[in-house]
């Protein structure tokens, strides 16, 4: 693919812009608790920032900041904290994914509050991995090329 | 054969717009989904999450405490969606690619 390393703009305005969007879209996962969004949201926000490095510095760069073979296993990751979160609250005597049984020593509100934070990191980290997976998949490139 | 396409099309369409007018209005406090009490006395669900949505989960956002908490196993079955959408990207076009070299 053609890329525009040699447009000072965009490469200038891009790797300012692009720590702010990853920045933000943490913000998202982790404020889902008091304004819209949530892990999805902020996923995909944090997909956009390392997309945007790929488009515009090339996939050499992009290949520094995230290397596309961590793709799927960091998917996979997300999808395990979130079935682990609820396997935990099995092998401490409750029902799947009732946070009310997790191991913390808080009461049982927060201990809600805290699962439902941990299934959003996880629910972020596998739509970020496979949104951009599915990017380096498209494009067609080696991962070590 | 192409016009009994078109009329079978223009039936269902009109079935369609017919049965919304059957629909409550939105925001009707009367409609059953929207009361208080479903109609055989029991306290319907959504009315339930209003009432004890903080209480329970001390989160203030009461989509993400219905998302993530009253209704996790739906959001587990969603990431395990988009992690098989990704997995199967990568089965198919990475494939492809190999035996191109080949």
């Amino acid at each position: 693919m053609k890329s525009n390393e040699d447009n000072p703009i965009t490469t200038l305005i891009s790797s300012i812009v692009a720590p702010f969007i990853l920045l933000f879209g943490m913000y998202i996962i982790v404020h889902g608790h008091y304004s819209p969004g949530g892990g999805f949201q902020g996923g995909t926000m944090l997909a956009a920032s390392v997309i945007l490095i790929r488009l515009v510095l090339g996939s050499e760069v992009g290949q520094l900041q995230f290397n596309s073979t961590w793709g799927t296993p960091l998917g996979s990751l997300g999808v395990l904290i979130y079935f682990g979160t609820g396997l935990a609250a099995v092998f401490f005597g409750g029902t799947f994914l009732n946070y009310h049984f997790l191991p913390i020593a808080q009461e049982a509100s927060m201990k809600r509050s805290l699962g439902i934070l941990f299934v959003e990191i996880g629910v972020g980290l596998a739509v970020m991995a496979i949104l951009i997976a599915v990017y380096d998949d498209l494009l067609g490139e080696e991962p070590d090329a | 054969m192409k016009y009994i396409n078109y009329f079978i099309l223009l039936v269902f369409l009109f079935l369609l717009i017919y049965a919304s007018t059957g629909l409550p209005n939105r925001g009707d406090l009367d409609s059953v989904v929207n009361r208080d009490r479903s109609p055989s006395g029991t306290q319907n669900a959504s009315s339930y999450y209003i009432r004890n949505a903080y209480k329970d989960t001390h989160t203030p956002n009461m989509v993400t405490a219905v998302l993530a908490d009253y209704r996790s196993y739906d959001t587990l079955g969603e990431e395990t969606v988009i992690l098989t959408a990704g997995l199967i990207c990568f089965l198919l076009l990475r494939r492809r690619r190999k035996d191109d070299e080949e």
